[in-house]
């Protein structure tokens, strides 16, 4: 009873909070201290060279990866080994993979109402409804009872896009979704995320895509070598970089 | 202009050489000097021999019901033997005159068996294992007797074919989902589940499965208190569904590191359990791709059913062996074996071909 209060109270607090979070592949330091609040309906775009920790940051913030110190909130739920915990936080966290990860074995439509009626178990009618809504969003109606494996690398993307999104998430992930993509296929997707973005859905991007920075982002996050380098407003942060590292990466992503 | 007209060549269809049955000569049998001498060789073989085994086999060879001595006089194969002896062979010691109950039940059995296999009829969902159910009781009632005025026939009188389908079919049926639970044991995050999977897996696959046999034959029933005792046969079974679940296992957990890390973080990150997960997303997928080399295990398994001999079950090469044991029929020894090689090879030789086809049928659609 109490719990059903405490879902149904909106949370006024931040949507993601990371508070001096540290994280170790082995003796190998990949975060170091990391703090970034994310609040409701803000947009995140994260950028740093390979290897920088960015992906792994994200994948924190679903538990793809485990912290090793520090306090992570999302939603305002603690992120700990309580596996409850865990699959509530999954419910509203939406992720967009690089590699799309659809099910191979199962149709557009199929993809897109296992987790409502699995997780949120909404009845299979009413799921396919939800998901022919967000295929019309994201403009592939026609695609329904196709597999994966027929579908176009950007239409794939657009399709696990619209799967994150059947969950009614209240946060979405996108990790370097256009990263894969052939350079023709990269726009479809990022007109999909500036819809979602102009509907004030709370975001957090690891793109290279700074011109989608530029016109949705809210926060630039900078990350080298697992720290946050700069934190800034996207003006600030592309026309007066403060940090030499920004400076660097900045002029050699622009440079062409 | 005037080369193309005077050549009067047609680019529309590939050159002769290319199609019909001189393409496919040239392509299968004759596309390098190395393959032209085996297609030599195979030919010869094949002219040389082939006459003698049809003479044998079908023009000097004895059929019907006819005696032993018609089959010393004559030169090719005496198929009097099989006439004579194939309820035996078939049936075993199961009482002559009741033979029919095992065929009704063999018929039911396969019926349920090949009709499973049929595609359309996967959408009866419950309804077909209703159907299993009600012809597993029908099979039993034919099988034991002592109801219905059926005479009680004791299950260490079974034998022949069978007792090879029932061994078998129930082998696989259950070492499948034992050994589903067995390779995610071993992939487990739980080290207790873990160690006990692979501890299990190890000691099983590490001993033939005549030992298991054996000790579940002799060695097991020391265990237990004075008085219980567990039927040869099902001990048997048990031993043959431990050694099944321990191979499969490995198969399937082939399987499932085949699947891209990508589909399992798709599904944690949908927030599906563990459990879910599994079931909608990894084991349809890992299923999928060891169908061969567990339709090769299926197969194994199938023929490994004959080692029950060694506690004294006579399964269809028993009864086979034995059949020739009478004086009377003793040289025709390789009759006999011919009889019991070819009722394996249909069984064996259809499921070859049932994975094959559902391989492509599930592949059909997913273009990959």
């Amino acid at each position: 009873m109490a719990n059903a209060q405490e879902a149904a109270a909106p949370n006024l607090g931040p949507a993601v909070e990371l508070r001096h979070m540290h994280k170790w592949y082995g003796e190998f330091h990949v975060l170091k201290d990391i703090n970034l609040t994310v609040r409701h309906g803000e947009r995140v775009v994260v950028c740093g060279p390979s290897g920088s920790g960015k992906s792994t940051m994200i994948r924190c913030i679903n538990r793809l990866e485990e912290h090793q110190r520090g306090h992570l909130f999302v939603d305002g739920l603690e992120l700990t080994n309580d596996l409850k915990q865990i699959e509530a936080i999954r419910k509203e966290v939406g992720m967009v993979f690089q590699h799309f990860n659809l099910f191979p074995h199962m149709t557009v439509l199929e993809n897109l109402i296992l987790g409502p009626t699995w997780v949120r178990k909404i009845p299979r009618k009413e799921a396919i409804e939800t998901a022919m809504m967000y295929l019309e969003r994201v403009k592939i109606p026609e695609q329904a009872h196709k597999f994966p494996g027929q579908l176009s690398g950007g239409q794939q993307q657009r399709v696990a896009i619209a799967r994150s999104l059947c969950m009614k998430p209240k946060i979405m992930l996108f990790d370097e979704p256009t990263s894969a993509l052939d350079p023709e296929m990269i726009k479809e997707v990022l007109d999909v995320m500036i819809e979602l973005a102009e509907e004030g859905m709370t975001m957090v991007c690891v793109t290279h895509e700074m011109g989608f920075a530029r016109t949705v982002g809210d926060t630039m996050v900078f990350m080298d070598e697992g720290e946050i380098v700069e934190m800034e407003a996207p003006e600030e942060f592309f026309s007066n970089p403060k940090n030499e590292r920004t400076q660097l990466f900045l002029s050699q992503i622009l440079s062409h | 202009m005037t080369d193309t007209t005077e050549k009067h060549e047609d680019w529309s269809r590939p050159p002769a050489t290319e199609v019909g049955v001189i393409g496919w000569l040239r392509k299968n049998l004759f596309s390098s000097w190395f393959n032209s001498i085996l297609s030599l060789i195979a030919i010869y073989l094949i002219i040389t021999t082939i006459p003698g085994i049809i003479e044998w086999a079908l023009i000097n060879s004895v059929w019907g019901d006819k005696s032993p001595e018609v089959c010393r006089e004559a030169k090719g194969a005496c198929w009097a033997f099989i006439y004579e002896k194939h309820r035996f062979i078939l049936f075993g010691v199961y009482p002559y005159e009741e033979h029919w109950r095992p065929l009704v039940a063999m018929i039911i059995f396969l019926t349920l068996i090949f009709g499973s296999c049929i595609k359309p009829l996967w959408k009866l969902g419950w309804w077909l294992a209703a159907l299993w159910a009600g012809g597993l009781v029908m099979v039993g009632i034919l099988m034991w007797g002592g109801i219905f005025g059926l005479e009680y026939v004791n299950q260490s009188q079974w034998g022949g074919l069978p007792l090879t389908l029932f061994l078998a079919t129930f082998g696989t049926v259950f070492a499948f989902p034992l050994g589903i639970f067995l390779a995610l044991g071993r992939r487990s995050r739980m080290p207790a589940i873990r160690s006990l999977s692979v501890a299990y897996i190890e000691l099983i696959r590490g001993v033939p499965l005549i030992s298991i046999l054996f000790m579940a034959s002799v060695m097991f029933p020391l265990f237990l208190p004075a008085g219980v005792s567990i039927d040869k046969l099902l001990r048997a079974q048990v031993g043959i569904i431990l050694f099944g679940a321990a191979y499969g296992a490995e198969i399937i957990r082939a399987g499932l590191q085949a699947i891209p890390r990508g589909q399992y973080e798709a599904a944690d990150a949908m927030g599906l359990s563990y459990w879910q997960s599994m079931r909608k997303i990894i084991l349809p997928q890992a299923l999928r791709i060891t169908i061969p080399p567990m339709v090769n295990g299926f197969i194994g398994g199938f023929k490994d059913t004959s080692l029950v001999v060694i506690i004294g079950l006579f399964d269809l090469l028993m009864t086979s062996r034995v059949a020739f044991q009478d004086i009377n029929w003793r040289p025709f020894y390789v009759e006999g074996y011919l009889f019991c090689a070819a009722i394996y090879f249909c069984f064996c030789f259809f499921m070859s071909r049932y994975s094959q086809w559902l391989e492509k049928d599930l592949a059909k659609d997913q273009n990959h």
